[in-house]
């Protein structure tokens, strides 16, 4: 039995499609992987006719750092710090997400106070993210105010993490066992004095983008994803609610304690790029109400239910676990063959499987409109690369 | 479904599957020649609906001189999961290919065959996803060297 291999030569050289002098030759194009709508170094070949988008072929790997192969070298407690460099505006998360695998397996206590901890930060990058993910749609969309104000407000939430757990951006701060650190006597103060100034900045952000017409008339009815091909496409998260689908692993499989709060999950209708900017916006405001049941309820207790060790046993066998980030569901696949370093290690990534959406949505729509598409679905490329 | 039930009721569509021990999922071993018709079973039967075809990765049992394809197949509507296991031989790596399934395989896939060398058979669009075309070797095999590489600690 031979199977064909092909490469990326052969796929975007073809012949000429030009039949009679009347007719219209379709062409590629690279957008990326230095373009500034891309954020970062995504590559897209784009096979256009005239400002027809006839198909995009993502090229990836100009970010690939091999995190699963070092992860095969190192201890669990060492991947922890590996998983903050892939989606690094959900640091947190994906700290909690290798802590949560690690745990299970391990059969490790927490207390209540880690899981109310780890839910708060996690909220509050949450909102972080797409306070950034705003910004830059804007600008993505020629507005250049929304990415000084996202940022302005984004700025607080940093230096709110800043004082408790000392990092901005890679954080290694949610450790299997507990976190490792208690929050700062300031938290609270700081936390409640952010969500009391964001909360009217969020309707200040309604007036100028969301109530926009011009914003309304050019993001209404293109990058449409129906429910069924989203889930065939492997899309989760806000793309997945987007298009109708109500598939939250914080109200589905709750993990920390999500099940204790009360919250709504936003869905949109047609699943084009007004409703997965509208799904975002609402799902702010819900970690809003997420962070204000919990900020006054943080249980006491320890942050470390016994001293962290640098070696941790994890029994023999497949072990599997997943959690919602800002953009999707994060599964880290944990094969280990009992010893201190895992045999193999996988990450599921939010971005590696939304991004494919993008021919979905793209194909027979503008070229002028793939920059929006790409902004809404928010991808980062280092998770997609990993 | 609990896992006791969803385990009859796959085998029950697929008589040759056998639990796989040692995992935290639900998860049956199935002949890769079987798997195809499977997971269209499983995607289409009214009970089951296994919609979304969650990740699919490999492993590398250097000893056993196997490579173990792990399938997470989760179902949005009904919110269960469970895992196929397809052990192929080291030396003939060749496995049917789930794109007309799942779509999403097509990219997870390919990310294993850059990673792996596993080649899926009737794939559309088989070709290396993150490395260079002329790349050397298959650097998630534990036999891969290179100047850089680490210890794995014992």
């Amino acid at each position: 039995m031979s199977v064909h291999v092909s490469t990326l030569q052969a796929r975007i050289s073809g012949e000429s499609t030009a039949s009679s002098p009347l007719s219209t030759e379709e062409y590629f194009v690279n957008m990326g992987p230095q373009h500034p709508s891309t954020h970062g170094v995504l590559r897209l070949v784009l096979r256009l006719d005239g400002e027809t988008v006839r198909e995009v072929v993502p090229v990836l790997g100009y970010i690939h750092r091999g995190i699963e192969k070092m992860g095969e070298h190192g201890n669990y407690r060492q991947f922890v710090h590996l998983v903050d460099r892939m989606d690094y505006l959900s640091a947190l998360a994906n700290n909690w997400a290798v802590t949560m695998v690690v745990e299970k397996a391990a059969k490790m206590e927490t207390t209540e106070r880690i899981q109310a901890i780890r839910t708060l930060v996690c909220e509050l990058q949450r909102i972080q993210s797409h306070l950034l993910w705003w910004g830059v749609f804007g600008m993505d969309l020629g507005g250049f105010t929304p990415f000084f104000y996202g940022l302005r407000e984004r700025e607080q939430i940093c230096d709110i993490f800043e004082k408790t757990i000392g990092a901005r951006l890679t954080m290694n701060y949610i450790q299997p066992g507990g976190v490792m650190f208690d929050i700062h006597p300031e938290f609270v103060k700081d936390v409640k004095a952010f969500i009391s100034y964001l909360k009217p900045k969020l309707v200040e952000y309604d007036a100028l983008v969301t109530d926009n017409v011009i914003i309304q008339e050019r993001i209404r009815g293109i990058g449409k994803l129906s429910a069924e091909r989203a889930i065939a496409l492997g899309a989760t998260g806000p793309v997945l609610r987007a298009s109708g689908v109500a598939h939250d692993l914080r109200k589905s499989e709750p993990y920390g304690v999500y099940s204790q709060l009360d919250f709504d999950v936003p869905v949109g209708k047609d699943g084009d790029c007004w409703d997965r900017y509208w799904v975002r916006m609402e799902e702010m405001r819900q970690s809003v109400r997420m962070i204000e049941q919990l900020i006054d309820n943080i249980p006491e207790g320890k942050t470390f239910m016994v001293k962290p060790a640098a070696k941790i046993k994890v029994p023999a066998g497949v072990h599997y676990s997943h959690l919602e980030t800002a953009r999707g569901i994060l599964g880290v696949l944990l094969v280990s063959d009992g010893k201190e370093a895992p045999y193999r290690i996988h990450c599921r990534t939010p971005n590696f499987n939304n991004l494919w959406c993008i021919g979905e949505m793209a194909t027979g729509g503008r070229m002028g409109d793939l920059v929006a598409m790409l902004s809404s679905i928010d991808i980062v490329v280092p998770d997609i690369d990993r | 479904m609990d896992a006791l039930n969803l385990i009859a009721a796959v085998q029950a569509l697929q008589p040759d599957a056998k639990v796989r021990e040692q995992t935290d999922q639900p998860t049956l071993i199935v002949p890769a020649h079987a798997l195809v018709a499977l997971a269209r079973q499983l995607r289409d039967d009214p009970t089951l609906r296994f919609d979304l075809l969650e990740t699919h990765t490999a492993v590398d049992w250097l000893d056993e001189d196997r490579f173990e394809l792990l399938y997470l197949l989760a179902s949005v509507p009904l919110g269960h999961h469970l895992t196929l296991s397809v052990s192929i031989d080291r030396d003939e790596p060749v496995v049917p290919t789930l794109c007309e399934v799942y779509p999403i395989a097509q990219w997870l896939e390919r990310e294993v065959y850059d990673m792996f060398g596993i080649l899926y058979d009737n794939h559309p669009d088989l070709r290396r996803l993150f490395l260079e075309d002329d790349w050397v070797g298959f650097p998630l095999r534990k036999d891969y060297e290179d100047d850089f590489m680490l210890e794995r600690p014992e």
